[in-house]
Parts: structure tokens; sequence; C-alpha cells
């Protein structure tokens, strides 16, 4: 028989929960692993259903808490440092409750793989004392998605979803739901219990502490936290790691009891009280930080139970990165004391290939980089990054990124180094979805306090890292519309800063020359590196090497570091299916060797 | 269960073949999942696609020692994963080396060569597929995942006929690349049965 399921990604099942629940608002802001979410969403959206990239986290957040107010169901993503951003309303939030089910998706990522931190959102979710919903696998998440906007309703509270990456990324076959779910609730009623005041904070406070236990023994039946598996050693795993205990255990052809947590909080405690009475000993399986462990050892400790309880404290599990079938089955084969032979390290193995992250050929970024870098050379200059594609200038041999710390903290960074040292030039880089989400009121701190810096927009019309989404500058919507773009220069010259030019960074003399001239100015002054992704436009006619020219002096491996540039014996040679025609490496070879189509 | 891994660099259709594979399985009543790890690179960095194909799996992503085929769309990738080869599993390679982009700011120089010798000498089983020829005869690179997949379906280590290959291929790809996509599978299915195997 054939089986009508489909393939889809966990972030995608995440979705498909979501709209089979019966969601009308979604926003969100674009980051890895999270971004898939919103945008397999947004295939769908229409009369009933409203999808927007929002500018940042914390907007996104508030535009769903707004459409819950009004009776909607409402989700909002974004990956974990996001919530860092949306951490405001998140706090607040929690306080004034929601009338429809609200679901705030936030993507971890142990590794981490491609993000700033290894921060835990259940952390989050204890700190605001939200309920968490931590998935599994794809087919669970799907499932949860569905039961996260049930409790969320039930109990007049936004919840957390929290996937971690390789449950976010990982494809399975997902059996759907036929029907959707009718929302009757009436729309937004007005109410003093929407307007937060210190007293409806005190008495929200007392409510929620008193509600919270009751969620935890509603958590203590739920289907996604249980108890299988027999024998007198225990062992507790949530998340992806009870898919790699699940597997380990399997490896090694071992058993043992196993409790399973889909809701880290509020902690079902007596699903876990009667598992604690059940086993001799405790070793705890989790990914970032020792939530559950702590917790554990918290219950064991209120309740007199005498358990040694192994985890990360104990030096059991290691305290970073991501967890793997390998990692669990070692500490499994010890804690069970069975036999496993782990997979030895290849011997004589041949020096690899090292792959790297670098800016693709042709990108606009590498000839900004290269002309601010050229234009500043012998001088004292500091250069702040921030967060994109564009932070692959630290590679060599560019070598352009200074600092980099959080989404927008480039502007802000360097108006610090500049009070400390007034005599370097400083720069801050960031791309135009970065200034949207959160360059704006750095820029105007500068302007106000008679900072000088130069700011430079890197901006090619798009948000690159993520998987081009668009953003206020690139005048498209989530919805399909077509709106004004917001123009960049318009927001700069409105808050003051005091020199803006537009330059196309593919004209390296020109974008020198705007850089000498900034350089050379007191204030807050501003270039725009205006040049598309070319991932968004087709290439331009290719370049060639002249092989009577090129003397193999190097030049342009040296200094460009573009991928499509490789040496061919003692010359060098352009790859063409690499190659953008972005025509650099022809403006800079001292001996006129590249040009090719161009020239023809 | 059937454990295969896919490695690659990005830009050369690993994922877009191990979601064929998944495909494939479930057009036959089997259960799938695949799983990525790639990394920051949105061009050139190495992509290692898990198809997992049968009941009783957990993990996402294959362990260690646990695949029964590897193909390698690239032989200096192919040797990368070969940590998740059972000892008794194949490799399916590429002859065609893909330069790293960061080759020409070092000195270090890749072999194709090399890493092939490599292969054979730690007495797996190996399977070089000459895919220059292939990608030749249809006139681009991007066929190179459609040559191999015809070659891996071939082995029989899948549990997938070519059969069923050519019905995805059918249901998935768009009409105006499926007759170069069929042709590759099928040339890469003859390099398979030229090899003997």
């Amino acid at each position: 028989m054939k089986m009508s399921l489909k393939l889809i990604m966990g972030n995608q099942a995440m979705a498909m929960g979501a709209i089979h629940a019966g969601v009308q608002v979604v926003s969100g802001y674009p980051g890895t692993p999270s971004s898939e979410v919103l945008e397999t969403i947004s295939s769908h959206a229409g009369e009933s259903l409203y999808v927007e990239w929002s500018v940042n986290e914390k907007v996104a957040l508030e535009v769903a808490a707004g459409a819950s107010y009004a009776g909607k169901r409402s989700l909002v993503t974004m990956k974990q440092v996001g919530l860092n951003v949306a951490s405001d309303p998140l706090m607040c939030l929690a306080y004034v409750g929601i009338k429809g089910g609200m679901v705030v998706l936030v993507a971890d990522d142990p590794g981490p793989i491609s993000s700033q931190t290894e921060q835990d959102t259940r952390h989050f979710g204890i700190y605001s004392k939200l309920p968490v919903f931590d998935p599994s696998s794809p087919e669970e998440a799907y499932e949860m998605m569905g039961d996260a906007f049930a409790y969320s309703e039930k109990y007049g509270t936004p919840v957390i979803m929290r996937p971690t990456t390789r449950v976010c990324h990982a494809y399975a076959p997902i059996k759907m739901k036929s029907e959707l779910y009718k929302n009757t609730l009436e729309g937004f009623k007005k109410d003093p219990k929407w307007v937060i005041f210190p007293k409806l904070s005190y008495e929200a406070h007392l409510n929620i502490e008193a509600r919270n236990p009751v969620i935890g023994d509603d958590f203590s039946g739920y289907r996604f936290n249980f108890i299988e598996g027999s024998g007198r050693k225990g062992v507790v795993s949530a998340g992806v790691s009870y898919a790699y205990t699940k597997e380990a255990l399997s490896l090694l052809g071992a058993e043992c009891r196993l409790l399973k947590i889909g809701t880290p909080h509020p902690f079902p405690e007596k699903l876990a009280l009667e598992f604690l009475q059940s086993v001799d000993e405790v070793l705890v399986l989790e990914e970032l930080d020792p939530v559950i462990e702590k917790e554990l050892v918290y219950l064991c400790g209120i309740h007199h139970i005498h358990l040694d309880i192994k985890g990360k404290r104990t030096g059991n599990v290691k305290q970073a990165g991501e967890n793997s079938c390998e990692s669990i089955a070692q500490v499994l084969s010890l804690y069970l004391d069975i036999p496993y032979e782990k997979p030895e390290v290849l011997a004589n193995m041949p020096a690899l290939p090292v792959r790297p992250p670098v800016l693709c050929a042709g990108c606009p970024h590498r000839a900004s980089f290269y002309a601010v870098k050229q234009a500043m050379k012998g001088r004292k200059a500091v250069f702040a990054g921030d967060i994109g594609c564009y932070t692959l200038g630290n590679a060599m041999p560019l070598d352009m990124v200074d600092t980099c710390l959080c989404m927008g903290a480039g502007v802000t960074i360097t108006q610090g180094i500049h009070h400390a040292e007034p005599d370097t030039v400083n720069f801050a880089f960031i791309g135009d979805s970065t200034f949207f989400h959160s360059g704006i009121t750095g820029i105007i701190n500068s302007v106000y306090n008679e900072t000088d810096m130069i700011l430079v927009v890197l901006d090619n019309s798009t948000t690159a890292m993520t998987g081009h989404q668009p953003h206020p500058g690139t005048g498209k919507t989530m919805m399909g519309n077509i709106t004004d773009k917001i123009s960049i220069p318009a927001i700069l010259e409105a808050v003051g800063v005091s020199d803006i030019q537009i330059v196309d960074p593919f004209n390296l003399d020109e974008a020198a020359k705007a850089v000498e001239r900034a350089a050379s100015k007191k204030g807050t002054k501003s270039i725009i590196f205006k040049s598309p992704c070319i991932a968004i436009i087709k290439p331009a006619p290719l370049l060639k090497v002249d092989e009577d020219k090129c003397t193999g002096c190097r030049k342009c491996i040296r200094e460009l570091g573009c991928p499509a540039i490789i040496k061919s014996g003692t010359k060098v040679q352009i790859d063409p299916s690499l190659c953008y025609g972005c025509t650099i490496c022809a403006q800079i070879c001292p001996f006129d060797a590249i040009g090719g189509d161009i020239n023809d | 269960m059937i454990n295969c891994l896919l490695a690659g660099v990005g830009g050369q259709g690993t994922v877009l073949a191990s979601k064929l594979l998944a495909g494939c399985a479930l057009n036959k009543g089997l259960p799938a999942h695949t799983a990525e790890t790639i990394g920051m690179a949105q061009r050139g960095g190495c992509v290692v696609s898990h198809v997992r194909i049968g009941e009783n799996m957990h993990s996402p992503l294959i362990p260690l020692r646990q695949a029964d085929l590897i193909i390698g769309f690239e032989p200096g990738e192919a040797v990368r994963s070969l940590a998740y080869l059972k000892k008794d599993g194949t490799v399916l390679v590429s002859a065609h080396a893909i330069s790293p982009t960061t080759a020409s700011l070092s000195n270090s120089v890749y072999e194709a060569a090399e890493m092939i010798d490599y292969l054979k000498e730690t007495g797996i089983n190996v399977i070089v597929i000459d895919t220059d020829s292939i990608v030749k005869e249809c006139g681009t690179s991007k066929i190179l995942n459609m040559a191999l997949l015809g070659a891996a379906v071939s082995t029989g280590i899948l549990g997938i006929g070519l059969s069923d290959l050519e019905s995805i291929i059918d249901e998935k790809i768009p009409e105006k690349f499926r007759e170069l996509n069929h042709k590759a599978v099928k040339l890469g299915a003859q390099a398979l049965a030229g090899k003997g195997a």
C-alpha cells in the first residue's frame, strides 16, 4: 500500500501544524535555523491568514500579541538571539496574557552551527514563567504545534515552542490532519487587563505562580512526556537528544528506564517523581544547559529522594556543543556498563581540502571592503562589522572585520571606540536588513552625541545570509504586495547624518574616493555601497585572463580572495562557472591582463 | 534500515539527490528520513546529506560506521565522510575533484588521485565513476547528481530500482529538464554496469 505521506522539513512541519491549528496572524524575523517556518506559511497566506517579516523580533512579537488580543491565533518566529531583542515584550506579555492562542517559536542552535551564542531558550521560559514545548522530531513538532495553541488558549498565556537545529532542518514523512481548527473567539474587547500597571502586574504575578504548578500537573499527563523501558538505571532525555538516546540504545543493544521530557517548563513534576521513585540512579542527556538536570536535583531535594543524578554538573555530559549518537552512546556505555566500540579515527588519511565559508565570487561586499581597505592604507582605522554575509569579510585576505557582537552593534561599538580613541578613523559596516532591524537607533545616537564615525551601509537589496528574505528597503512584502521602498538615504538625511554618498562599490576608484572624502570630515558620515546580491541578479559578461599579459604576480589572488580566481601553473585563471563579471580583478590587475568579454 | 550518505560541495545538487532517494522510498511505501549538515557557506562549502530508509530510525543523522553506501560527489568529500561507512559498506565516488575556493590562497595542492588511491587502499568496496565523460556527453555539470544516482541505485544496495528513480524524476523534476536528467541517470547506470558491479 502506498503511503500518502509527504517528506517535509521540521520547520515546514511546524508551519503546517500552525496552519492546521488555525493560525491567522504570523510574524517573525529571519534567523537560522527558524526562517523556513514563516516562509512555508507565507505560501498559504490569503484572506484569513496574514504573514509578515517584521522589522525585528521585538516588533514581530508585539504584532503577534496584538492579533492575539483581538482573538486570533498568532505565531511569531525567530532564532534564539532574536528572543533577546524581543525579550521586553515577552516578559511583559507574560503578565498581561493573551486571548487567541499565541505561540512564540524560538529555534535554538546547539553547536552553535550558525549563531553567536549557545543560549538555551528553556531558561527564557523559566525566566518569563511561560510554558515551553521542546519537540524531539519533525513528526512530534507537527503535533506539538497544535497542542501548543490549545494550551496557550486554555491557560490564557503565550507559550514557547523551542525546537533545535537538528529538528528544524531534518526531513520526515508527516501525516497531516485533514481538518482545520475553527476559531470562534470574538474580536478585540476593550478591557483594563490589556494595560499593564504595577497593581495589575502584582496580581498577575500571584496568578502565574498559582497557575504554573497546575500546568506542570497537566503536563505530567501530556502525551509527549512519558516513561518507557525498564530497569533500575534511569535515563532522562529531551529534544533531539532523545532521538540520539534511542538510536544509541539500539546500537548498544541496551535497555533502561527512560523518561522523555517534551515540556521542560513548567516541569511535569508528578511524572518525574514517579520516574525517580522507580530507579536507583539517573543520567540526564540534554543539549545546551542542564535545565532538566537541575529540575531533578531540586525535586530530589524537596522530596528527600537519595539518588545520584549524573549529567553536565557531574562531567558525564559535555557542557557545550551538540550531542550526537556517538557522544551519547559513549556516555550510555559507561553508565550502563555495556561495551561500545568507539569509531576509531581513520589512519593515514590524506590532507583534505579545506572549505571555509567565503564571500561568493562577484559579491559586492568584497569590492566595498577592498575599497575601504585601500583608502585607509597607512591610517589608524578600526572596522566594526555586524551580522550577515559581510561578517565573512573577516577572512583573509580582506581581513576587514575587527569586531562583531550582535545585530546592529557595529554602529554603536564604533562610537565607544571613538570616545576611547578619538584619533582612530572608525568605520561601522552594516547590511541593509540589519540597518532596518536595529541600526537606526545607533545612528541617531551617533548624530545626537556628535560622534565622528563613518557608517558604511552595504546595501545588497536583500537579507542574503538567511536566504534572501525581503525587508522594508526591498518594496516587497510576504503577502506578495509591492509597497513603497523605504529609502535608507532618506532615513539618514532625516536623522541628521551630515554627509551621505551613494556609490557603486564595483567602481573601485570612485568607492575609494568616497571613503577618503568621508574620512576627511568630522561628525557622522555615511557611504551607501549599493549593488545587489549576486543571488538575485544575472551574471554580467564573464572575465578572462590573457595568458600572454599575466605575469603570475597573483595580486588578484593575494588581495581579493575571490573563489573564481584560481592558480593555473605559474599564471592565474578565472573559473567561468563561478565568475559573475564583477570586474574588480580587472580593475586591480597591474598588467591589464584581465578583461576578456567586457573588452571584446 | 538502509543508510545512505551523500557527500559533496555546495552547488553540486546533493540535497536534491537525497530528496529524490527518499521520495523513491516513500513511493514504495517505506518510511524515509533525510537531514543535511551544512556549514555557513552558501557556495563551495561541504554538504552532507543523510538518507535513512526503513523502520526503527531515531536520529536524523546517520551514526558513524552505519552507512551502507556513501555517494561521494567529489573524492575529497568521500574521504572526509569515510568514518560513516559500515565495515562492509560501499563508496561510490565521482572521479572529478572540486578545488576549494581558498586553494589559491594557500599552497596546498589537492589531487583527486590521492583521495581515490586512499579509498582503494583502505580495502573497502570502492566504485569510481568517470563523471567527466557523462558531463561532457550531457553538456552540463548540473546533471552530476543524476548520473551518480543512476549508478547508486544500480548497485542494488539501496533497495531502489532504476524505474523508481525514473518515476520520481517524472514526478519532481520540471518537464524541460526531465529528458536530460533521464539521460544522465542512464549514463550513470551504464557507467556502473561497465564496472561489472
